[in-house]
């Protein structure tokens, strides 16, 4: 036989050694002489007018070199998928005229040392006029809740639409024929990422104009596009730096340090660190979106799911960040690896004035995994069926037709079922060990020859 | 703005640091002594990235005065490497894959080398209590714990 070089050895970690002895570099580990350090300013408040920004005091503190406002920023207008389409732009990486949630970025202190500019942080004075923050995502989408948005509604546009959507089949058909309809309101909170490491980014201006950045982004490639876009700057000019990474999770993917720092780097003309403190890290960092998620299903007494409702809010909170992508993902998953002939889905991207939401491990498929399958599971018990079986029975199998217009060509699920329960000694019987993804078998496939 | 000096046996070595008054022991350690191996998870005593060892005993350096040093013995993961090789427990955490990301490793191993020090033989719930106060947001628990346990049995308590 074949000796295989790799697959099958257990390979140490590339990076292991210098995890054990301390001597992987982390962002926070690069300093250079002469170096400022930076205290952000962030909003008391979810919601509010901000009338002004008076940073004098905090200018005059002794070690204050400067203090970095919206008027500071080239462009301070942005969203960070502007890179794969999505707009409008609609986040200042400085708040100018409004907040739209506690803890957003106001002002910069840059000063001599962290403590210094902690301090001359707690000189700047606000006047914010609070409004009423809209805070729950049922509550946004009523015509009696104030407009958060420049746009005038508290929804991504999709297509026109404020929602996105899926149309397959004849879902009030289905309900009809179902002999049972099952019903499950899924929710899910907010989830921090929680790092070890928090954010931090380090800007070195270079004698020749450009710029080197070190910074722990999991996003090397967007964090530099979009520095660029808000630096206004060729892109060539910045030399971004990535490395290893003190815990991501997707919560590292935002550009929200490094445009700062470059900016106060090139303000200054000396070096700048950032880095959150634990607090800033829990409290305004994004999250994984707190999710709604209505489920109907028609049911028949043999176990074929003969139609699917879904009414799904996603809570982006303030800004779009990655939640108008993660609400399609939603709209593609939410129907599970599962054969059913009329579904219908509406997918809501709201907003709201709370801490935005953003990636963070398969986001928006995750939350539709949950919902899915304790739905699954109902179902089961609703018609008396095995667990196990009705999975089964309704998984999707190779040319089957997806409710978003694309044929199944890599079903893997039944076999996936099948190891699984082999793993738990868990004996299925004959006709459910003998199942394939490339069966004819199935009642989706009696779905097939009567659609 | 005044300042503070303070001598104490850093890693073995007579060391001598002028600060001012309020520098933790971690930020001394980091920004004077340029030693950085020592990690900031929360700089608040919740997360036990910044364990060192002040006279054997596991110490948070973020919660740690310098001034409280004094004359004290600090040992970090930087003092325990041998030049070109690595500790027991290094290795054992090298072998047993027990880093992920890596922030929390050298908290860990701190931690873990206190409690050998003062226990060679412990059972498996007794490393589980010494590193409780140690947070792995990569939820590396078990290998971390087969790889205390490795040493430990290399100490020739029990057998493999
Ligand atoms: S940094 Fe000291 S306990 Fe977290
Ligand atoms: S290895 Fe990442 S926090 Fe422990």
């Amino acid at each position: 036989m074949k000796q295989l070089g790799i697959v099958g050895q257990s390979v140490h970690r590339s990076d292991g050694l210098g995890h054990v002895t301390g001597r992987t570099t982390f962002i926070d580990d690069i300093s250079y002489p002469h170096m400022l350090y930076i205290s952000m300013v962030r909003s008391p408040v979810a919601r509010g007018k901000i009338r002004s920004i008076d940073t004098s005091k905090a200018e005059a503190f002794p070690g204050v070199a400067t203090v970095i406002t919206a008027k500071d920023v080239p462009n301070n207008l942005y969203t960070i998928l502007c890179l794969i389409g999505i707009g409008p732009n609609d986040e200042p990486v400085l708040a100018e005229d409004e907040v739209m949630y506690e803890g957003e970025p106001i002002c910069a202190v840059v000063a001599e040392s962290e403590e210094i500019a902690r301090e001359a942080a707690s000189l700047v004075k606000l006047d914010i006029e609070e409004l009423e923050p809209v805070l729950d995502v049922e509550y946004a989408l009523r015509p009696e809740a104030p407009k958060i948005k420049k746009w005038g509604t508290n929804t991504f546009t999709y297509d026109g639409k404020d929602h996105c959507q899926i149309r397959f089949g004849d879902v009030e058909r289905g309900f009809a024929e179902a002999d049972e309809i099952v019903t499950g309101t899924y929710q899910l909170s907010p989830i921090e990422h929680a790092p070890i490491e928090t954010h931090v980014c380090v800007a070195k201006p270079e004698p020749d104009g450009r710029l080197t950045v070190h910074t722990n982004t999991q996003a090397l490639y967007f964090t530099l596009d979009n520095t660029a876009i808000i630096l206004k700057m060729p892109s060539n000019r910045i030399r971004m730096i990535g490395g290893t990474v003190g815990g991501g999770f997707g919560g590292k993917v935002d550009v929200l340090t490094e445009p700062i720092t470059c900016i106060a780097a090139l303000k200054t003309g000396r070096p700048v660190k950032w880095r959150w403190t634990r607090e800033e890290e829990t409290r305004c960092s994004s999250t994984r979106a707190a999710v709604k998620i209505e489920m109907t299903d028609g049911v028949m007494r043999d176990g074929r799911i003969v139609a699917r409702k879904v009414r799904s809010l996603q809570d982006a909170g303030a800004y779009h960040r990655h939640s108008p992508y993660g609400a399609m993902k939603h709209m593609v998953n939410v129907v599970g690896p599962y054969t059913i002939p009329n579904v219908w889905v509406d997918v809501y991207c709201v907003y709201t004035n709370r801490q935005p939401s953003s990636a963070m491990r398969g986001f928006g498929v995750t939350e539709a995994s949950f919902a899915v399958e304790v739905q699954m599971d109902r179902i089961a018990k609703a018609i008396g069926m095995d667990p196990w079986e009705i999975r089964l029975r309704n998984a999707y199998r190779n040319g089957d037709m997806r409710p978003f217009g694309k044929i199944t060509e890599d079903a893997t699920l039944i076999e996936t079922i099948q190891a699984a329960a082999k793993l738990v000694g868990h004996e299925l019987p004959p006709e459910l060990a003998q199942m394939h993804s490339n069966d004819e078998g199935g009642y989706a496939a009696a779905q097939r020859a009567t659609a | 703005m005044s300042a503070i000096t303070v001598s104490f046996t850093l890693n073995g070595r007579a060391t001598t640091l002028t600060v001012s008054p309020a520098t933790t022991l971690l930020t001394a350690l980091r920004e004077h002594a340029q030693l950085t191996a020592t990690k900031a998870g929360c700089s608040q005593g919740g997360c036990g990235s910044c364990t060192v060892l002040v006279n054997g005993e596991p110490t948070l350096a973020c919660l740690t005065p310098l001034a409280h040093v004094e004359g004290q013995e600090v040992t970090t993961l930087e003092g325990i490497t041998p030049v070109g090789g690595l500790h027991p427990l290094q290795k054992a955490f090298y072998d047993r894959f027990a880093a992920q990301c890596g922030y929390c490793t050298p908290g860990m191993i701190m931690a873990a080398k206190a409690l050998l020090d003062r226990n060679p033989h412990p059972t498996r719930e007794e490393i589980a209590a010494a590193l409780s106060g140690n947070l792995c947001r990569c939820t590396g628990y078990l290998p971390i714990l087969d790889a205390v346990e490795d040493v430990a049995r290399q100490n020739g308590g029990g057998e493999r």
